[in-house]
C-alpha cells in the first residue's frame, strides 16, 4: 500500500485547468521531488493534496484511504502536512505560539518546541518575537517547524527556498537531509533543479499542468529533466511543432 | 467636589459600557464582523433572565448561570445559521444580516412581551439602590462598583484567554489567515463557532447588567448598540483594553455633560465620540485644518 496515491486529479483556477489528471504514487520513506516552469501548476497540486484547494476530478488517497473529499484539517489529523508558499505565518505571534498551533492536529509524536528550537537552532534566541519581524530563514524554519509539530507521516514543502539567500537555503536544505535521514516521507517543489535531484529519490516533471516526466532519480540525467521541464522532449516525441 | 463626582460616577458608567461594548468588540477583532443585532441580542436575554426570574422566581443570579450556557449556543447557531452564511457574500453582507436580524428579534421581543418597560431591579432587593460612602458626599453604587470590577474581570479573562490558552491562540491565528489553519489542522468554522459563543456569552453578561441597573423594553437593544459601537471606536475597534478605556471616555463624558447641562447627558458622549473619530481619520493636525475651515466658513 503506497503512503500517497493522486489519481486523475483535476484543479482549476476558475476557467483555467492548473492540474490536469495528475497520478503517482509515494511510498513511506521516499523523497519526491516535483520540479517544473512557473505556472506548471506544482503549487496547485500541492495544495490539491493538502486539501487547501478544491479537487475538481479524481481522487487522493493518503495510507490507503480515500480523503479527497476531507477537509484540509482533517488530512492534517490523518498526518499529512503542507508548508504553504510563502510561509504563511501568523505574523502576530510569536515563533513559540506559530508551533505551538500544530498540536492542534491532535497527533501523537516525538516533534515538540523544544525539538523544533533543536533542529533549527536559529530559532532559539527568536522564540517569543512576532513572527511578522523575523527573517526570511527565521521565517522558513518557523513554518517548517510548525508543520513539524502535527507529528506528520508525508510532509509537504513548497517552494522553501523562495526568497532566501543561498546560504539560507543551505542551511534549511541540512534540516531536510536531517528528516530524510530519519525517514519522513517528504514531497517538495524546487525551482533548482541540481539541489532537487540531489536531495530527492525520486523525481516529477510537471508541464503545463500534466506530469512528463517521472522516474528515480538515479535513474535520470539532468538533460532528461531539463528538457522535460522546458517541454523540448515532447516535441522531439511528437517528431513536430508542439 | 461635584466635579470630582461626575467623574468617579462616569467612570462608573464606562464599567458597564465596555461591558456591553466587549462582545463588539470580541467579534470585529476575531471574526471581522460588525454585528448589528449585538444590542437586540443583549435584550434578548435580559428579556430570558427576566421571565427566569419574574414566570420562575429565579434569584436573577440563578438565572444568569441557566441563560449563558444558553447565549453560548445562540452564538454557535448565529454563527452556523447567519454569519458565516453571509460572510460568504462578501464584507457588507453580515452589516445587513445583522440589521435584519435586530429588527426580526427586536420586534418578535414586542410581540411576545408588549410594551410595557422591564427590569431586573425589583428582585435584587436592596442592591438596585445600596451604595458606600468613600468620602466626605461622595457615595458609589455597590451594583455600578459591581459592574466595573465585571468588566474589568471579563476584559481581562478575554485577553487570558486569547493569549494563554490554545483555543485563544487558534482564535487568533484563524482570524489573522482563516485559509491557512487548515493545514495545521485546525478546524476554523469551529473555532469561528467557539469566538461566536464567547461573544455571546460576553452579551449575556451585558443584557444581565442592563436590566439589572436599568429599564428595558423591545427597542431597547439599538441605544445599547450606539454606546458600545462609541466604546468600542473610540477605545480602538478590536482592542479589548482599549474598549475599557473607551467606556470609561464615554461615561465620563456623559457624565460631565450632564453636569453641564441638564439635556447634555447624551450629546457630551456623541460630541466625544465625533471628535475622537475625526483625530482618528484625519489625525491632529488634520483636524485642526477642519475646525479652522469651518470656523472661516461660519464668520463669512
Amino acid at each position: 500500500m503506497s503512503l500517497l496515491s493522486v489519481d486523475g486529479l483535476v484543479a482549476r483556477h476558475g476557467l483555467l485547468e492548473a492540474v490536469c489528471g495528475v497520478q503517482f504514487r509515494l511510498e513511506a520513506g521516499e523523497t519526491l521531488a516535483i520540479v517544473g516552469a512557473n505556472g506548471a501548476g506544482k503549487t496547485t497540486l500541492l495544495r490539491a493534496i493538502a486539501g487547501a484547494h478544491p479537487i475538481a476530478a479524481g481522487t487522493v488517497s493518503f495510507r490507503g484511504e480515500d480523503v479527497t473529499a476531507l477537509p484540509a484539517h482533517r488530512r492534517t489529523a490523518a498526518g499529512l502536512a503542507l508548508v504553504p508558499e510563502g510561509r504563511r505565518l501568523f505574523g502576530q505571534m510569536t515563533v513559540e505560539e506559530n508551533l505551538m498551533l500544530g498540536r492542534f492536529a491532535g497527533r501523537t509524536g516525538s516533534w515538540t518546541v523544544e525539538r523544533v528550537m533543536d533542529a533549527f537552532p536559529n530559532l532559539k534566541e527568536r522564540r517569543r518575537a512576532k513572527c511578522s519581524h523575523l527573517s526570511g530563514g527565521e521565517q522558513q524554519a518557523t513554518a517548517i517547524g510548525r508543520a513539524l509539530m502535527t507529528n506528520p507521516e508525508l510532509l509537504i514543502l513548497d517552494e522553501v527556498s523562495l526568497g532566501l539567500s543561498p546560504l539560507i537555503v543551505d542551511r534549511v536544505y541540512e534540516q531536510i537531509d536531517g528528516l530524510v535521514r530519519e525517514g519522513t516521507t517528504i514531497i517538495l517543489v524546487e525551482q533548482n533543479l541540481s539541489r532537487a535531484l540531489e536531495v530527492a529519490s525520486n523525481v516529477i516533471c510537471m508541464l503545463e499542468g500534466q506530469i512528463v516526466l517521472a522516474g528515480a532519480a538515479g535513474t535520470l540525467s539532468r538533460d532528461d529533466v531539463t528538457n522535460a521541464y522546458f517541454g523540448l522532449g515532447r516535441v522531439r516525441a511528437h517528431g513536430g511543432t508542439p | 467636589m461635584i466635579w470630582l463626582n461626575q467623574i468617579l460616577q462616569g467612570t462608573l458608567l464606562g464599567g458597564y459600557y465596555a461591558l456591553i461594548a466587549c462582545g463588539l468588540s470580541f467579534m470585529y477583532s476575531v471574526m471581522r464582523i460588525i454585528n448589528l443585532a449585538h444590542g437586540s441580542l443583549a435584550v434578548a436575554a435580559a428579556y430570558a433572565l427576566f421571565v427566569l426570574s419574574d414566570t420562575y422566581e429565579l434569584n436573577p443570579f440563578v438565572a444568569l448561570v441557566i441563560v449563558l450556557p444558553v447565549m453560548a449556543l445562540v452564538g454557535v447557531a448565529l454563527q452556523r445559521l447567519v454569519l458565516e452564511r453571509a460572510k460568504r457574500g462578501g464584507t457588507l453582507v453580515p452589516v445587513l444580516a445583522t440589521f435584519g436580524l435586530a429588527i426580526v428579534l427586536d420586534n418578535a421581543l414586542f410581540q411576545l412581551f408588549g410594551a410595557d418597560t422591564r427590569s431586573l431591579a425589583p428582585y435584587i432587593d436592596e442592591l438596585s439602590y445600596a451604595s458606600w460612602q468613600i468620602g466626605d458626599g461622595l457615595f458609589v453604587g455597590e451594583l455600578a462598583v459591581m459592574t466595573f470590577a465585571t468588566a474589568v474581570v471579563m476584559l481581562g479573562g478575554l485577553q487570558l484567554i486569547l493569549s494563554r490558552t490554545q483555543v485563544g491562540r487558534a482564535i487568533r491565528a484563524t482570524s489573522e489567515d482563516p485559509d491557512t489553519v487548515g493545514l495545521i489542522g485546525i478546524d476554523g468554522r469551529r473555532i469561528n463557532a467557539i469566538a461566536a459563543a464567547i461573544a455571546m456569552v460576553t452579551v449575556g453578561i451585558a443584557g444581565f447588567f442592563l436590566a439589572l441597573r436599568a429599564t428595558f423594553d423591545p427597542y431597547a437593544g439599538a441605544p445599547q448598540l450606539i454606546f458600545a459601537f462609541e466604546a468600542a471606536v473610540i477605545g480602538g475597534a478590536g482592542s479589548l483594553w482599549g474598549t475599557l478605556v473607551g467606556g470609561i471616555v464615554l461615561g465620563v463624558a456623559q457624565s460631565i455633560g450632564a453636569q453641564i447641562s441638564s439635556q447634555g447627558f447624551l450629546i457630551g458622549g456623541h460630541a466625544v465620540f465625533l471628535a475622537v473619530l475625526l483625530v482618528r481619520l484625519s489625525g491632529p493636525l488634520g483636524t485642526l485644518t477642519a475646525i479652522r475651515l469651518v470656523f472661516r466658513r461660519s464668520r463669512k
